[in-house]
């Protein structure tokens, strides 16, 4: 990794950075928080997604695990919301293991690895909603405790900031992959897998290192979003919508780039603000409109939205 | 775990198997397209929802019986089927498994979000005077309905098995599930194909559609709950395997009764994840033994 690869991380995260200095209205600083949130997520997707072409259908999984941990680990046992926080990581990332250890070792590929991605976060949202210490379907309140130490801000400003400095410490960990062995290695998995495996390179290995840093990246986003939001229940934290979102970002912004899932969450959560206050409060519009998007990026390569405007500045 | 008599353990297992003839016929063209074309249709669950929308708008505003309307919307949803993968999937696939699997995404994602758009979130479900009956079969009590759609949907099953070995066209769609380039050079028009066999695909829905519509609700995420299951059925039936659909779709009717019988209903649907999750990671050519 060279400084050219870490100038345009740099010069994104100090452009955003000044953010909060120019706008201050509430609900927009609380729109910018959701998008990090999202594009964190979206980023973890894009490790195992985009580099590796291992299609997840359940990034919920680790979001959720990555929530509920962090958020737990502080209203039942009393810990500090930070090292909570760590563990909310390294929890999601454990589960992250044990699920590629499960569908890597049996061979699950493709459609196969979608489904049963999916099935896993469907458990995850059963038992989270049915057990007692998740809070059941009541879901979770996180005490409202407005100190640093306790990792809640007066202003949605500094969360601001956390959040970025997440997404940039991320964005320095995908470039740092990319211009490593295990991306190489990872790439040459998603392009074809036998001829991977043929020159030597232990696919199980790479694929298994890389869905346990996915998941990691998507536990974050998801303890960043109890740490933000100070309420959880199953289908936020396990729901389809994460796993969908963590998805569509990274396939509309270009998947396996660095800044991809970043554009596309940007993207994402553009339009849809931009939907509601043209259509006002009816449900579903603004995903219909990433539905189509989705059919159209795939339909018409290259397929996202970067690549679309490439390919007509080329023209 | 508690113990009940025998004869609301064999009522549970007998509303399980009625409850699973309709699974499977949702599981029917899941695994038939699957068969097909070798996608998996992620769309399938949002066709099954539109479905049951129609089958209620048909109810609600021109008062047509959810059993009549099976004759009005099997050939609509044969048409839209066929409209589906002729002018969406097949052009955007170029025969790549992850574009398929993310267009259907798309589609499901448009499908039921346009319903929640259009019918908002509210749960609905038809009043007919037929909902509550029940039949008195030994010591059991089946629910009419369910009883209804356990012989429909073998009906469907045969009707199906007819069309694929004795027609024209059900030579074509075998010809074409088992050797595509083959099928190609002798004539058949493989896209024509695969749109029919999609468009039988979303036509089995219908009629599932307007079994189910009776004795069940309808709001825009009631194909999610139907997908994984239809999933679970064609994994465990092996995927592409017609009578393994039928027979999958029974035995998961079964457990997901018994398990709502002796852990509860939200607990019961873990069942089916579990075994989905199971037979997919220690036996993806099914049960039955249909290679993969």
């Amino acid at each position: 990794m060279t400084a050219k690869d870490l100038l345009p991380i740099a010069i994104f995260a100090i452009l955003a950075a000044l953010l909060p200095v120019f706008v201050t209205a509430g609900t927009w600083l609380n729109f910018a928080v959701f998008t990090l949130i999202l594009c964190l997520a979206a980023q973890g997707w894009n490790i195992l997604g985009g580099y590796g072409g291992q299609y997840s259908f359940g990034h919920a999984a680790f979001f959720g695990t990555g929530a509920y941990v962090a958020a737990i680990l502080q209203t039942r046992l009393g810990i500090n919301p930070y090292p909570g926080f760590l563990a909310g990581i390294a929890a999601a990332a454990v589960i992250g293991w044990i699920i590629g250890f499960l569908s890597f070792r049996s061979g699950l590929r493709g459609s196969y690895f979608a489904l049963v991605t999916l099935a896993f976060a469907e458990v995850f949202r059963v038992l989270a909603n049915a057990a007692e210490f998740t809070g059941g379907a009541a879901g979770l309140l996180i005490k409202l405790d407005v100190r640093p130490e306790n990792f809640q801000f007066a202003s949605r400003g500094v969360f601001f900031w956390v959040a970025l400095g997440l997404v940039t410490v991320v964005l320095v960990i995908t470039r740092a992959l990319e211009r490593s062995r295990l991306g190489a290695q990872l790439v040459a998995v998603r392009e074809n897998e036998d001829a991977a495996r043929a020159l030597g390179v232990d696919v199980f290995r790479v694929k298994l290192s890389a869905i346990t840093l996915s998941a990691g990246i998507t536990g974050a986003a998801g303890a960043l979003y109890a740490q933000y939001f100070l309420y959880l229940d199953s289908s936020i934290a396990y729901g389809t919508w994460i796993s969908v979102e963590a998805l569509l970002a990274p396939i509309i912004g270009g998947a396996g780039t660095v800044f991809g899932p970043v554009i596309g969450g940007i993207i994402l959560h553009s339009l849809s603000e931009f939907t509601k206050s043209l259509v006002g409060r009816i449900p579903g519009v603004d995903l219909v409109i990433f539905g189509v998007l989705l059919i159209l990026v795939v339909r018409f390569p290259p397929r996202d939205i970067p690549g679309v405007i490439r390919a007509w500045r080329k023209r | 775990m508690r113990a009940f008599p025998l004869e609301i353990v064999l009522e549970s297992v007998a509303n399980g198997l009625l409850t699973g003839a309709v699974y499977g016929l949702v599981a029917l063209g899941l695994t038939l397209v699957y068969g097909v074309l070798h996608i998996i249709n992620f769309a399938h669950g949002a066709l099954l929802t539109l479905a049951m929308y129609a089958a209620w708008v048909a109810w609600s505003a021109f008062g047509l019986d959810p059993y009549l309307a099976i004759l009005p919307l099997v050939p609509i949803f044969f048409a839209l089927g066929y409209a589906v993968q002729r002018f969406v999937i097949g052009p955007a696939s170029r025969g790549d498994d992850s574009n398929i699997l993310l267009v259907t995404l798309g589609l499901s994602i448009v499908v039921e979000n346009a319903m929640l758009a259009v019918f908002r979130s509210d749960t609905l479900s038809v009043q007919v005077p037929y909902a509550m009956e029940v039949i008195e079969v030994g010591p059991m009590l089946l629910s009419f309905p369910r009883v209804i759609g356990f012989g429909v949907a073998f009906v469907v099953a045969a009707v199906l098995f007819v069309i694929l070995t004795l027609t024209d066209t059900g030579r074509a769609i075998r010809a074409v599930a088992k050797e595509r380039t083959g099928a190609a050079l002798v004539g058949i028009d493989v896209n024509h194909v695969y749109a029919v066999t999609f468009g039988i695909g979303a036509a089995c829905l219908a009629v599932a559609a307007c079994l189910l519509l009776p004795s069940f609700y309808v709001n825009p995420r009631v194909g999610n709950a139907f997908v994984l299951v239809a999933f679970t059925i064609v994994v465990l039936g092996g995927m592409g395997s017609v009578p393994g659909a039928l027979l999958g779709g029974l035995v998961i009717g079964v457990v997901e009764s018994l398990s709502g019988l002796y852990f509860g209903d939200s607990l019961g649907q873990l069942g089916i994840f579990v075994i989905f999750i199971l037979v997919l990671l220690f036996r993806p050519t099914g049960l039955f033994g249909a290679k993969a």
